[in-house]
């Protein structure tokens, strides 16, 4: 990007790109007339229930559900061989949606049930006879890497080492990043830290339960409608695993009640569409909130070390981490993401992470915004804290220091192009909250963090109406905002108010694929496809424009919300409005609509500083937060109120991951807290209000200069929470949750030191 | 073919292979290869080192002078371009 390109971007004026308009789905949320997942009802529809296993690792002899099916009311009974083998790329999935050989954790699927109503469901499971032969388990990362653990699959063996191990392991794979030399990095280091740390598995914690109807007819024509962030995606697994084409099966996305990465994959939904088609009923699955915990996806436990060196004015000359990421009982931790990002803030000369991708009897982890960053910026952060804290350097002023630019060769490889990283430390450095004074037992953390951001498959229809007003159908499930946004922008294109749009997700039968709303793609992925159909709608209402006035195409140009005559030489004509051509359509040339089918690349990486502050009972071990700022680099805000919801939801949830938030196991391997009165998130009576603050450096990749939002406010909080909470406590904390008990026995440590 | 850094040629991208991509070429982290787009060089990547073939068809990521491209198969690489070959990567 050239400097005036990249000025152009800053200096554009927008019209409503920018502004706050009301949310269209606000009324509809607020008046409960939004549907949800488990609002879809069909006539003659059953009711689903799947039976789970009672244990952590067990062998599956049989299963006889003579006596279920027996049962009056039961319709269906499906086990693992009512789905088709799929390939390599779904086999995991398959196998987590239905168990086959062994149960690989507590809460996996063995077994499903459709009924005429919940209760003969649920008597019926009880009748499903499953012989079990129980394995020994193990549940925590750094004991399933034992060489005497227990393995869960005898066909798993590492690989990224040599020479190819000959022995099967629960590690998946050991990989490697980084560039330089860090032995004499450390060498050249006045000062060196290193620490151990390790971070609980927390689920992301969305309050609608996976849901789902499934309609398979006699002629194999099948209809779905689920909760989920990415329908084309359920769309292809289910129908993979149930043998179909994809143009048997149409997924409708219902509205979503939160879902940070945990609905980008299928749980219920292809045993809803198996029991459907057993059946020859539509039947609805709805997990309970046990179910949830027990058989969801939450993200991965870890274990990780880091080390970090620097000169005494805090230059830092090596960086090296070792991660280890359980991910449950199938490969796919996202260890290698924490293992590239753990350093990406900063310009290092040497720097070294390797990562461990671990199985263990868990669920199979799912995505939870930027997946892996978030523990890996806990243990580089707190080390940085430290780190500064040794050299007696403020914490910004160090970061500052290091800090990766425009041309810095980032520690995953390529070189950063224009980035925000400076600009959110110096916003956060001159911010009122951080020079407020702090009281006894009050203290200040600050962290920073790096997210990816992403594009991929978009398809967007963008149909003018005789009226005027606009049809927007988009195909990635709104989880953010994205409804209003893509107006917003398709409003700014268009030049018509933003109350003429109206956004839609359509259904799969109704659009190109679409990959998932993840990865904080869609902003930047479907406004770019939003901008580019409006741009080749407005094509077309120039060229009606040109037919009307008999002069090329090429004469007229679109201006604020007109087709006008492009110069003096075309002709003097009145501008046409956008309604006055789309109402004459159908007499010239028929409707008129705008296209866009792309692979959206181009996307922007971005950066977050966060400022916290915490106060610790001494007699307790309580943290509580006193304030909390984010500074994030947004590139562009379309809709600042959604991007400041995306700073405060990361936020909030990343204070519950660092203080109460855990998967607590028993000795036998199963959850011992599958509930929200013993899993634990933050309610607002915990909180303090969030305060935000929008750096706009523009992505050069996007028209408007958009960068995803939606990740990147997860990953400082656990390290700046971390920081502020044993600045307060006075002592190190490395081992989250910050659960009182555990304040409290370090805080006991420390006096207990003091004393010797 | 991918040629050792030794043999640097002028107009030719510098090739990266990034984190398991370098163990399973060989540890040999960095080529100079001469292809018009990415997939011209990851048809050549793999042919030259057949253990990247099968991660190459689960699918890389590929940084362009910076810009990471996830399904680009007709991306130009303009010659003297610095190119990372990264895992597939994937957000929540």
């Amino acid at each position: 990007m050239t400097a005036s390109s990249e000025n152009a971007l800053k200096e554009r004026q927008f019209k409503i790109v920018g502004t706050r308009p009301l949310r269209p789905d606000g009324i509809d949320k607020v008046t409960g007339r939004a549907r949800f997942g488990a609002d879809m009802t069909a006539p003659g529809m059953l009711i689903g229930k799947v039976l789970r296993s009672p244990h952590a690792h067990a062998r599956i002899r049989g299963i006889d559900a003579s006596k279920a099916l027996a049962l009056a009311g039961v319709k269906a009974v499906v086990t693992h061989a009512d789905f088709s083998k799929v390939g390599a790329d779904l086999d995991d999935v398959s196998c987590n949606v239905m168990a086959r050989d062994k149960a690989l954790y507590d809460g996996h699927a063995v077994a499903a049930v459709a009924a005429v109503s919940g209760a003969v469901a649920a008597k019926a499971l009880r009748l499903i006879d499953v012989s079990y032969e129980i394995l020994p388990h193990v549940t925590d990362v750094e004991a399933a890497m034992g060489a005497d653990a227990p393995v869960l699959h005898e066909d798993m063996f590492t690989s990224g080492i040599r020479p190819k191990p000959d022995r099967a392991s629960n590690v998946v794979h050991r990989h490697e990043f980084g560039h330089g030399d860090v032995a004499q990095g450390f060498e050249q280091a006045d000062v060196v830290v290193e620490r151990h740390f390790t971070t609980a598995a927390t689920h992301q914690g969305y309050i609608e339960p996976h849901a789902c109807l499934g309609s398979v007819g006699p002629d194999g024509q099948g209809e779905l409608w689920c909760c989920t962030q990415g329908h084309f995606y359920v769309r292809n697994a289910c129908a993979a695993m149930l043998g179909m084409d994809l143009s048997h099966l149409r997924v409708t996305a219902s509205e979503i009640g939160g879902g940070f990465g945990g609905k980008t994959t299928v749980f219920i939904e292809p045993v809803a569409l198996a029991l459907s088609r057993k059946a020859g009923r539509p039947v609805k699955v709805v997990m309970s909130r046990e179910e949830v915990f027990r058989a969801s996806g939450p993200t991965s436990s870890t274990a990780m070390t880091v080390k970090i060196g620097a000169t005494r004015d805090g230059r830092i000359t090596a960086a090296e981490a070792e991660l280890k990421f359980q991910g449950g009982a199938f490969a796919g931790s996202p260890v290698d993401l924490g293992a590239m990002t753990a350093f990406a803030c900063y310009d290092l000369k040497n720097v070294k992470t390797v990562a461990y991708d671990v199985v263990a009897n868990r669920p199979k982890q799912a995505a939870y915004r930027a997946p892996g960053a978030p523990m890996a910026a806990f243990a580089v952060e707190g080390v940085m804290d430290e780190l500064a804290g040794k050299i007696g350097m403020d914490p910004i002023a160090l970061r500052l220091k290091n800090a990766a630019e425009a041309g810095t060769q980032s520690s995953y490889g390529p070189k950063f192009g224009p980035i925000g990283f400076v600009e959110t430390l110096v916003a956060a450095r001159e911010h009122a909250h951080y020079s407020a004074p702090l009281g006894p037992h009050q203290g200040r953390g600050v962290a920073s963090g790096f997210w990816f951001n992403f594009g991929g498959q978009t398809c967007v229809s963008l149909n003018l109406h005789a009226d005027g007003s606009v049809a927007l159908a988009v195909g990635t499930p709104d989880i953010g905002g994205s409804r209003a946004s893509m107006g917003q922008m398709a409003a700014e294109e268009l030049g018509i108010d933003y109350d003429k749009i109206h956004t839609i997700i359509a259904d799969t039968s109704s659009l190109g694929y679409n990959d998932i709303s993840e990865g904080s793609r869609v902003t930047f992925s479907t406004g770019l496809a939003t901008i580019q159909a409006a741009r080749d709608a407005i094509t077309k209402l120039c060229g009606r424009a040109a037919q009307f006035w008999g002069i090329p195409e090429d004469a007229v140009v679109w201006e604020d919300g007109h087709a006008r005559p492009a110069g003096a030489n075309a002709g003097d004509f009145e501008p046409l409005s956008l309604a006055e051509i789309a109402a004459t359509a159908a007499k010239t040339g028929g409707p008129i609509a705008g296209h866009c089918e792309i692979s959206a690349e181009g996307a922007g990486v971005s950066f977050a500083t966060h400022i916290v502050d915490a106060e610790v009972d001494p007699e307790t071990g309580r943290a509580q937060i006193l304030r909390y700022t984010v500074v994030q680099d947004a590139g562009k805000a379309i809709h600042p109120s959604y991007v400041e919801g995306q700073y405060q939801g990361g936020a909030v949830q990343g204070i519950g991951w660092a203080l109460n938030e855990e998967y607590i196991y028993g000795d036998d391997g199963r959850l011992q807290n599958p509930s929200f009165l013993d899993y634990r998130i933050p309610v607002a009576s915990d909180l303090p209000m969030i305060d935000t603050v929008i750096v706009e450096v523009p992505n050069p990749g996007h028209p408007y200069g958009v960068r995803g939002v939606g990740e990147t406010s997860i990953v400082p909080p656990l390290a700046a929470v971390a920081n502020a909470v044993s600045a307060a406590a006075g002592v190190r904390l490395t081992e989250l949750p910050l659960s009182p008990p555990r304040v409290l026995e370090a805080i006991d440590g420390m006096a207990a030191e003091d004393e010797a | 073919m991918g040629w050792p850094l030794k043999t640097r040629r002028e107009g030719v991208a510098r090739v990266f292979l990034g984190g398991p991509l370098k163990v399973a070429a060989g540890s040999e982290g960095e080529l100079e290869i001469e292809a018009k787009n990415i997939r011209e060089l990851l048809t050549q990547l793999g042919d030259a080192h057949p253990a990247l073939k099968p991660m190459i068809e689960k699918g890389v990521a590929v940084s362009i002078d910076g810009q990471i491209y996830r399904d680009a198969w007709y991306q130009p690489i303009p010659p003297g371009s610095e190119v990372f070959i990264l895992m597939p990567m994937a957000g929540g």
